[in-house]
C-alpha cells in the first residue's frame, strides 16, 4: 500500500500547457501515472499531450473523474490555481510551484480550514510510490518499491535519501516532499500520521531543517502515541550562516524552535532515532527495521 | 528583502503614517544641509544599515546644531557598523539619516509580522518601546500584546479599543490609534511585507502617534508585482556578489572558511555544511543553484568562487534532480574552470539524472575534478585538499 496516491489516482494538471506542466506531465505519463486531463483558462476544449484541456478544475473534474491534481502554474496565479482546486473539492493537491509569495499563502490556507482537501507543497517535489504513481517533478531511477516511508522539507535531500536507501537494500512505500516553504499545506506531522496508518509501511524517515517548528509538532505528536515502527530523523542546517537579523519581532517569533539541536532534542526525546550524519540515512533505519523485525 | 529606515519610512508616509521629517545624506556636508534645513533645535543623526541595534551600537545620536549633525555624520560614514543583529562583520555605513528628533509622551512597541505557524498575519504590540526590548521580554520585565489580522482583516472595533486599553492609551488616542492600525495592514498587504516593525512608536504632546524608527522587510518572492520596490536594492549597500549570484538565480552567501561550495537544493547544501563541519573543514560561501538556473548562471556562480582568493579547494555536491540535471552543473564548472584558468582541487560528488554523462562533459571540458562515489568521501577530499594535503 502507498499514502496520498495509488493505482487508482486520476490527476489532471493545472498548467498542463506551459513549458514545465508540459515536460513533467510527459515525464509522468511514462512513468506510468494516470493523467487525465490539464486545466488551463482560455484554452478550454483543446487537446494537449493527446489529453482534453479544460478552463476550469471543477470542468475537469466532471469530465475524467480526477481526484487529485498537480499544480505547475507560474508563481503569479500558483495561489489562484490552488484555491481553484480547493474551492472544486478535490480531495488531492500537489503544488510544484517555486516562490509562491507568502501572504498568497495565508489565503490558501485560509481556504483549507473549509475543505478537506489534501495540498501538498507548494515548492514540494512531489509525491513518488515507487512503481505505483508520481506526481511530482523528481528524477527517477533510484527508487525501489519497498517499506520505507519518507517525508521530508527538502527536495534535494529526499533525492539522496531515496539513493541512500535503496542502496541499503531497502525501498520505499511512498516518499513526499511536504515543501520547504514557511507556509503549506500537509506537515511533517500530518503526513506522519498517515505513514503510519499504513499497513505496507515498516519504517518512516522524517527530514527536517532549520526553521520554524514543524518539527517539534512531530515529536510531540510522536511521543503521544509511541509509534510500534520505527522513524529515523534528520535535521540539517546546524551550521548554517547566520542572517543578519532585522528587528525584534523576527525574535519573538521564530523562538529557539527554528534552532537544528533544539529539533533534534525534541525528536530524539520522542524516541526518533536521529541519524548521525546526513550520508547515513539509509544505513540508520536499515538497522532500526532489522532490530525491530 | 530587507528595506532601509529612509525607504521604509518614505514608504510609510505616502500611505499616510507619520514619520519625522527629514533627509537622507551620503556626506557630512549634505548632512549639515539637512540639518539646516530642518531647523529645528533636536536632530537626530541615524546610521542607515540593514540591521537593528544601532542605537546600543553608537550608530544613532541625537545632537542640537547643524555642526553636531556634520561632526556626528563625519564619525558615522564610510565605517562599519557592529550591532547585536549584524555579526562580527558588521555593516558599512554608506548613508545617514537626518531627523526631526520627537519629544515623545510614550514609546510603544507595534509589529505587524506574518507568523508562519499559525498562517496568519499578527500584531505585536507593547506599552514600552525600546531598543533592548527582546532582553525586557525575556525577564518578563515587560511583555506584549497579540491580535490576529488573519489573511489582512480589517480589525473589529472592539478589538482596537481592547488593545489600546491594554497598552494603556487614553480614549482620546482610541481614533488616532485606529487608524494608525488600519493604514498599518492596508500598507502591509499591499507592498506584500512580512514585517513592518515600529519601535519606538512614539507619541506626541500633540496625541499624534509617530514611528521613529521603523524596520520593514518585503517578501522577495513577491517582488514581481512590486518593481517600484525592486528598483530600492540599487541603494542597498548588501554584497555585492550576492546580488549578483541572485540575478543568475544562485542563493549564494558568503562565510569565512576556505572550501568554495555549490549544491543544488537548499536541503542538501545545509546537510553539506553540516558534514563539512564534521569533518573539521569550514566553507567559504554558501552557493545553492536554483533549479531554474542554466549552465551559463552556474558558470557565473563557479567564477565567484574560482575568483575567491580565500578558496583552497572547491566541493561540488550535487543530487540530479528532475528539474537540474547533474550535467548543466558539470557545464557551468567547465565554463568557469576554463574562463578563469584557475587550478584548485575541484571535487565533485555527482549522483542522480544525468551523473554519467556531466563526467562525459566533464572529459570534453579538459576539467580536471575529483571525483567521489559518495558525500562523506567528497567532503573529507575538499577539507584535506583546502587543508594543503595533496590527495
Amino acid at each position: 500500500m502507498t499514502i496520498l496516491v495509488d493505482q487508482n489516482t486520476r490527476v489532471i494538471c493545472q498548467g498542463m500547457t506551459g513549458w514545465a506542466g508540459t515536460h513533467y506531465s510527459a515525464a509522468m505519463m511514462e512513468y506510468g501515472t494516470r493523467i487525465v486531463g490539464g486545466v488551463t483558462p482560455g484554452k478550454g476544449g483543446t487537446y494537449h499531450l493527446n489529453l482534453p484541456v479544460f478552463d476550469e478544475v471543477a470542468e475537469a473534474m466532471n469530465e475524467t473523474g480526477a481526484n487529485a491534481s498537480m499544480i505547475f502554474v507560474p508563481p503569479e496565479n500558483a495561489a489562484a490555481a490552488m484555491i481553484e482546486a480547493i474551492e472544486a473539492g478535490m480531495p488531492l493537491v500537489v503544488a510544484l510551484t517555486e516562490r509562491v509569495p507568502v501572504q498568497d499563502m495565508l489565503r490558501v490556507r485560509a481556504a483549507l480550514k473549509q475543505s478537506s482537501t489534501v495540498l501538498v507543497g507548494p515548492n514540494s517535489q512531489g509525491i513518488l510510490s515507487p512503481g505505483v504513481c508520481k506526481i511530482g517533478v523528481m528524477a527517477t531511477g533510484s527508487e525501489r518499491k519497498g517499506h520505507v516511508g519518507i517525508l521530508s522539507r527538502s527536495a534535494s535531500l529526499t533525492s539522496e535519501v531515496i539513493a541512500q536507501v535503496s542502496a541499503a537494500g531497502l525501498g520505499q512505500s511512498t516518499t513526499v516532499g511536504i515543501g520547504g516553504d514557511a507556509i503549506h499545506g500537509l506537515s511533517m506531522r500530518d503526513c506522519m500520521e498517515l505513514f503510519l496508518a499504513d499497513q505496507d509501511t515498516r519504517g518512516v524517515i522524517a527530514i527536517g531543517e532549520i526553521g520554524g517548528s514543524e518539527e517539534q509538532e512531530l515529536a510531540e505528536f510522536l511521543a503521544g502515541i509511541k509509534p510500534d515502527i520505527p522513524v529515523v530523523g534528520l535535521v540539517v542546517g546546524r551550521y548554517a550562516p547566520t542572517e543578519r537579523r532585522m528587528g525584534h519581532a523576527g525574535a519573538f517569533a521564530q523562538s529557539a524552535a527554528s534552532d537544528a539541536g533544539n529539533k533534534i532534542n525534541a525528536l530524539k526525546d520522542a524516541g526518533v532515532i536521529i541519524a548521525k550524519s546526513p550520508h547515513l540515512v539509509g544505513e540508520t533505519i536499515r538497522e532500526a527495521m532489522a532490530a525491530a523485525a | 528583502m530587507k528595506l532601509h529606515e529612509f525607504q521604509s519610512k518614505a514608504l510609510l508616509s505616502i500611505r499616510g503614517i507619520n514619520v519625522p521629517e527629514g533627509r537622507v545624506a551620503l556626506t557630512p556636508g549634505e548632512a549639515r544641509e539637512a540639518a539646516e534645513a530642518l531647523g529645528v533645535e533636536r536632530i537626530a543623526v541615524k546610521s542607515q544599515v540593514l540591521a537593528g541595534g544601532r542605537g546600543l551600537a553608537g550608530g544613532v545620536r541625537l545632537v542640537s546644531s547643524p555642526g553636531e549633525v556634520e561632526a556626528a555624520a563625519a564619525a558615522m560614514l564610510g565605517r562599519t557598523l557592529i550591532t547585536e543583529q549584524t555579526g562580527p562583520a558588521g555593516c558599512r555605513v554608506n548613508r545617514v539619516l537626518i531627523e526631526t528628533a520627537v519629544r515623545p509622551v510614550r514609546s510603544l512597541y507595534l509589529s505587524l509580522l506574518v507568523d508562519a505557524a499559525r498562517a496568519e498575519i499578527a500584531i505585536l504590540a507593547g506599552a514600552e518601546g525600546s531598543e533592548d526590548i527582546e532582553q525586557r521580554l525575556q525577564s518578563g520585565e515587560t511583555r506584549l500584546e497579540r491580535l490576529s489580522l488573519g489573511t489582512g482583516d480589517a480589525l473589529e472595533k472592539a478589538a482596537v479599543t481592547g488593545l489600546a486599553q491594554r497598552l494603556g492609551l487614553g480614549s482620546n488616542l482610541h481614533s488616532a490609534f485606529a487608524s494608525l492600525l488600519d493604514q498599518l495592514r492596508l500598507a502591509f498587504v499591499e507592498l506584500d511585507a512580512t514585517l513592518i516593525e515600529f519601535n519606538p512608536l512614539v507619541v506626541t504632546e500633540e496625541g499624534k502617534f509617530v514611528a521613529v524608527d521603523v524596520k520593514m522587510i518585503i517578501d522577495d518572492n513577491a517582488l514581481f508585482r512590486h518593481p517600484e520596490l525592486m528598483a530600492l536594492r540599487e541603494e542597498h549597500d548588501g554584497d555585492e556578489i550576492e546580488l549578483v549570484a541572485q540575478n543568475r538565480r544562485l542563493n549564494y552567501l558568503r562565510m569565512d572558511g576556505n572550501i568554495g561550495l555549490a549544491v543544488n537544493g537548499a536541503g542538501l547544501g545545509l546537510a553539506t555544511l553540516d558534514m563539512v563541519r564534521a569533518a573539521n573543514g569550514s566553507a567559504a560561501n554558501f552557493m545553492d543553484i536554483r533549479t531554474t538556473a542554466t549552465s551559463l548562471d552556474v558558470a557565473h556562480g563557479f567564477t565567484l568562487l574560482l575568483n575567491n582568493p580565500a578558496v583552497r579547494s572547491i566541493l561540488v555536491n550535487v543530487h540530479g534532480g528532475g528539474m537540474q540535471p547533474c550535467d548543466t552543473i558539470a557545464d557551468g564548472l567547465g565554463i568557469a574552470m576554463r574562463r578563469t584558468g584557475r587550478t584548485c582541487p575541484v571535487v565533485v560528488r555527482l549522483a542522480g539524472n544525468n551523473a554519467e554523462y556531466a563526467r562525459f562533459r566533464f572529459a570534453n571540458f579538459g576539467c580536471k575534478v575529483i571525483d567521489c562515489p559518495d558525500m562523506w568521501t567528497a567532503v573529507n577530499r575538499a577539507v584535506s585538499a583546502a587543508h594543503g594535503e595533496r590527495s
